[in-house]
Formats: C-alpha cells, sequence, structure tokens
C-alpha cells in the first residue's frame, strides 16, 4: 500500500526547560497507508492527543519528524498550513468548538479557511453534512439549537468538509449512547470509503477497534508499544492487562474457553466468534 | 503556550509559611510593603533583602519558580530601570553620549526602583505560592468582616473571588484547547491587520463564553442543592485560628520594621 503519512522518531516534551517538563511522546515511529484504518489504544495519559496532534502540525516535535508524501511538514510555511487541511484533526468533545450562527456556516468554516470559492464550499458542506446525516433543514438551524450527539455530526462534518486525506479523531463516539455510536462509526466509514482516506481513531473501546480497523498503534507510557493487526495485538492479552488496558469480551470468553482445553482459536469480534462457535458444532456433531 | 503562564500559582507544602494563618500572612504582606516604602538607604534594603531570603528559604519554594514567576514583569522593570537612568541628572556625570547623559546618582536610583519592585513583587507571590486560594479568600473575608457593618456583601465578594481563582487555570486550559480545534480547520491567529486579528477572535471567544456561562450554571445549580444561601448563619468547618508561629512571625516582622525605622533615623 502507497504510504502517506510517515513519523520518525518522534519525541514531544511539555514545558521543556522548566520544572514541570514531561515527556509525553518518547521516540515514536510509524507508517500510515492511503485508505487504511488504523486504531490508537492507550492508557489515560499515555500520550495519544498529543500524538495526533503532531501529525498537522498543531505542535511541533521537540525531535523527530513528520513525513507527509515524504515532505518534512515544518520544512517550510506553505508545507504547515498544508498539512492542516491535508490532516483532519477532530479533537475530543468537539462540539464545544461550534461558534456560527448556523449549522451550515459552521460547517463552511474550514473550507472558507482554504480559500475555496462560494460554489465549491456549498458543495463541500452539503456533502459533509450528508455524510454525518444531517439534513437540508438543519443545516439553517443555530447549532445550539441541536442534541448533543447532533452537535458532534456538525463538528465532525465542519472537519470532513475540508476533504482531509487523512482524517484523526479522538475519542469520537465518547459519551453517546450505542445506537449514536455506531452511526457516527459508520459515517466515518463511509468517508473512508467515498474518499479512499485513511482514518485514524483513538478509541477506548477495544469491540469498536477490533470491528473496524486494520491495524492497532498500542500507546504505552509515552511509547510505541505494538504496531500490528487487531488479531495479533489481542493475542497478547497479558501484556495489554499490565499496560491498563482491555480485551474485547468475546475474546476474553474464547480466552477462558481455550484455558478450559476447548480447541478454539482466538477471535475477537462477534462475527468471528459465532463463526467458530458454529465450526465447534459442526465438529462435534461428525463426531 | 497559555499554559506556562502561572502568575502566583499556590504551591503546595507544610512548611511553617504555609502553615500561617491567611490573615497573618496578608497584614504581614502589607506590613511588608509599608516597610519597603520607607527604606531608603541601601543598608535597610540589605536588612529587607536578608529578611525575604530567609523567608524564602523556610517556605520550600524553589527558587526557580520564583524567577519563571518574574517573566512576564521584565518588561516593567526594564522600563522602571531606563526611565530612572535617563531622567535622573544628580551626582557626578559617568557616560555623556549625544542626548544621553547617565549620572551616579542615576545609576542608584535605577538599581533602588528595580529592587523595590523586585521585592515588591517576590513578597506579593511568596504569599500566593504559599496561600491555597480558599485560604486566602477566608482570611480576606475574616479580616474584611468588620465591613459588614455598613451593609458590604463581605461573604459574597470573597465567595466571588474563590470561585474566579479556582475557575482561572480551567478557562486557560479550555482556551487553549478550543484554540487547537480552531487551528485544525485552518484558523490563523497570527497573521493580518489588527480588525482581521480581532475578527479571528470570535471563534474562540464565543465557544469560551458558552461554556463559562453553562459552568456557572452547573456551578450554580449544584451549589443551590446543598443548600447554600449566601453567608448568613453559615458556619465554616475550617475555623481560623492564630496559633504560637503566627506571633512569632508577628514578633519577627515587627523586629525587622523596627530596624528599618532606626536605620532610617541614621539615613542608612
Ligand atoms: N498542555 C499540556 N501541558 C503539559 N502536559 C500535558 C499537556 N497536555 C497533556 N499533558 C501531559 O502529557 C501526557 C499525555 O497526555 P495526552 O493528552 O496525550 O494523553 P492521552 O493518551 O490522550 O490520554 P486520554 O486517554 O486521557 O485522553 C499526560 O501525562 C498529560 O498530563
Ligand atoms: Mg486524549
Amino acid at each position: 500500500m502507497e504510504s502517506i503519512l510517515e513519523v520518525k522518531n518522534l519525541t514531544y516534551i511539555y514545558s521543556a526547560g522548566t520544572p514541570f517538563e514531561h515527556k509525553a511522546l518518547d521516540d515514536v515511529s510509524f507508517h500510515l497507508h492511503r485508505g487504511e484504518f488504523v486504531g490508537i489504544i492507550g492508557h489515560t495519559g499515555s500520550g495519544k492527543s498529543t500524538l495526533m496532534q503532531q501529525l498537522n502540525g498543531l505542535l511541533k516535535p521537540t525531535s523527530g519528524t513528520v513525513l507527509l508524501d515524504g515532505k518534512d511538514i515544518w520544512s517550510d510555511k506553505a508545507l504547515t498550513r498544508q498539512a492542516r487541511f491535508r490532516v483532519g484533526l477532530v479533537f475530543q468533545y468537539p462540539e464545544y468548538q461550534l461558534f456560527e450562527e448556523t449549522v451550515f456556516k459552521d460547517i463552511a468554516f474550514g473550507p472558507k479557511n482554504m480559500g475555496l470559492s462560494p460554489e465549491e464550499i456549498d458543495r463541500r458542506v452539503r456533502e459533509a453534512a450528508g455524510f454525518v446525516g444531517l439534513t437540508e433543514e438543519q443545516l439553517e438551524v443555530s447549532p445550539f439549537d441541536l442534541s448533543g450527539g447532533q452537535k458532534r455530526r456538525v463538528a465532525i462534518a465542519g472537519v470532513i468538509a475540508m476533504e482531509p486525506e487523512v482524517l484523526i479523531l479522538d475519542e469520537p463516539t465518547a459519551g453517546l449512547d450505542p445506537v449514536g455510536r455506531s452511526e457516527i462509526l459508520g459515517n466515518i466509514e463511509a468517508y473512508r470509503k467515498a474518499k479512499n482516506a485513511t482514518i485514524m481513531m483513538v478509541s477506548h473501546s477495544m469491540e469498536d477497534v477490533a470491528r473496524l480497523t486494520e491495524r492497532l498503534l498500542v500507546m504505552n507510557g509515552s511509547r510505541l508499544a505494538m504496531d500490528a493487526p487487531p488479531a495479533e495485538v489481542f493475542t497478547h492479552a497479558e501484556e495489554l492487562v499490565a499496560m491498563g488496558l482491555n480485551i474485547p469480551q468475546v475474546t476474553q470468553v474464547f480466552l477462558a474457553l481455550k484455558k478450559r482445553g476447548l480447541d478454539v482459536k482466538n477471535v475477537y469480534t462477534i462475527d468471528q466468534a459465532v463463526a467458530e462457535l458454529n465450526r465447534l458444532r459442526g465438529g462435534a456433531s461428525h463426531a | 503556550m497559555l499554559k506556562d503562564i502561572t502568575l502566583g500559582q499556590y504551591f503546595p507544602g507544610n512548611s511553617v509559611i504555609h502553615r500561617l494563618d491567611p490573615r497573618t500572612k496578608l497584614i504581614l504582606l502589607v506590613v511588608y510593603m509599608v516597610a519597603l516604602f520607607v527604606a531608603s538607604g541601601w543598608v535597610s534594603y540589605g536588612v529587607m533583602l536578608l529578611f525575604l531570603l530567609t523567608v524564602i528559604k523556610i517556605s520550600t519554594i524553589p527558587g526557580k519558580a520564583i524567577v519563571r514567576g518574574m517573566k512576564p514583569l521584565v518588561m516593567i522593570l526594564i522600563f522602571t530601570g531606563v526611565l530612572n537612568l535617563f531622567f535622573t541628572k544628580e551626582g557626578t556625570v559617568l557616560v555623556d553620549f549625544w542626548i544621553i547623559t547617565i549620572t551616579t546618582g542615576g545609576l542608584e536610583r535605577a538599581l533602588f526602583m528595580m529592587a523595590r519592585i523586585l521585592m515588591l513583587i517576590t513578597g506579593t507571590f511568596l504569599l500566593t505560592y504559599t496561600t491555597s486560594p480558599i485560604s486566602l479568600t477566608d482570611g480576606l473575608e475574616s479580616l474584611m468582616g468588620p465591613l459588614k457593618a455598613v451593609k458590604v456583601p463581605v461573604h459574597e465578594l470573597s465567595m466571588m473571588m474563590c470561585i474566579a481563582l479556582r475557575f482561572i487555570p480551567t478557562l486557560i486550559e479550555e482556551t487553549d484547547k478550543i484554540m487547537s480545534a480552531q487551528k485544525a480547520r485552518g484558523a490563523d491567529f497570527e497573521s493580518g491587520k489588527l480588525i482581521e486579528r480581532a475578527k479571528a477572535l470570535i471563534p474562540i471567544l464565543v465557544p469560551l463564553f458558552i461554556s463559562a456561562f453553562r459552568r456557572a450554571d452547573e456551578l450554580a445549580t449544584a451549589m443551590e442543592c446543598r443548600c447554600y444561601q449566601g453567608g448568613e448563619g453559615r458556619t465554616k468547618m475550617k475555623q481560623l485560628h492564630y496559633t504560637r508561629i503566627d506571633f512569632a512571625a508577628f514578633g519577627v516582622v515587627t523586629l525587622v520594621v523596627a530596624a528599618i525605622v532606626v536605620l532610617k533615623r541614621f539615613g542608612l
């Protein structure tokens, strides 16, 4: 697969040179490929949010480089600004950043800053609203009259409207009900398919990352501890638990079954579990 | 980053200075400031400096932190220094070049004023570094108590101050977050003309005000749920008491002030 974003030996220290100095990222390196869905997991304070802000040039690395299409985003000002638009960032609880009079205007804020024509802005706003399931009428109301979940959609649409090639989201489903969660995750997946965009998502839900992502980055104490497909990551159950993380519940059940001597494979999604149980049942009826 | 500006942030600790009654610290700070203005000779300043350094040492506040807190005030300090240096014309001339004349009197005055400002600020920092905002407002409330007689809402004022102090770091953090989020959408706060820059603040100020109002609303509800209804009949879990260390502190400061007054008599 074609690589789009590369992070090399990234280190970041908050408040460097003061008594409050804190190393939030320590020698982190990885690639992101075009069209890929990558998850980031890690205990609280492990540096996930800090890492995200390095990727679009919001925070400048203390050392190490961030390469977008092979070019260092800090090598000149135009490139840094480009990185802001090509790598879209949706913060945790993004609904608190809304400020415009109408939903339309708020979503248009990003495209407007890109200096696009009014027609292009109009097209992008409507398309982005479509991705997150906002209706035409909702575009004309004040964002402050919407529900929490709807506000979240507006905020995500505000980033999608910039049509970033890499879309990074920090816990986009935090604090939502199950239906709202799966809808938003579906919206993100739809955007990825439509634009062949790269998605990077921070999540505390092992079920979600297991189901959606092709690759998992595991952060532990400012370092990148693992970079592997979910299937492989979740075989290291003990290590994950030691890092203060968890594994999907089905995986736990199947690991327990295995311990009791049942010949089952490791599974990490419900679908796989069903298939595996069917295989077992089929096998048993033949015997 | 905004967060790095921490004017007089409280440093938790358990030194004698930390344990002093906040009223003692407030009163003594005022006395110390008056003494600084009374002192007029280098020997007196030496005594004051010695006193200040001793208090810093006892308070266990790292010197680095105090120096860091000074950073935002460097401009004022330089300004005062330069003003006094160039506009005092006393004593013998040291430098006379074009329109610049520096005299020994000017040099002395400049150093003197800078020392005074530095020591004033350091003293104030020592108070806020060693006293938590809560006990500071408690102390103020108690000291302003007599004003209740003339219908000043002392309790309400100190409660407002306490809440404001509590929320400053929260609001700073929030501003930081909102700024990052808007920058991620291409907002530009650093370039453009004055009007454009002012306009660029709207995407920050609107969310900030909304969240401040929301917080205020939530806080008010939470306080009402716990039956808060102002100062009338309200008792305190932590009563303020003067203890032995407070009397000792008053004693020490009295001695220092006496020394300054005596030194002034001799013009030192
Ligand atoms: N602005 C800041 N100034 C100083 N230190 C910070 C700042 N932001 C974060 N940190 C510190 O950096 C570390 C990493 O923080 P970060 O927000 O990246 O964690 P995280 O993995 O996103 O955690 P969470 O899952 O809770 O969101 C934490 O220890 C945090 O205290
Ligand atoms: Mg985070």
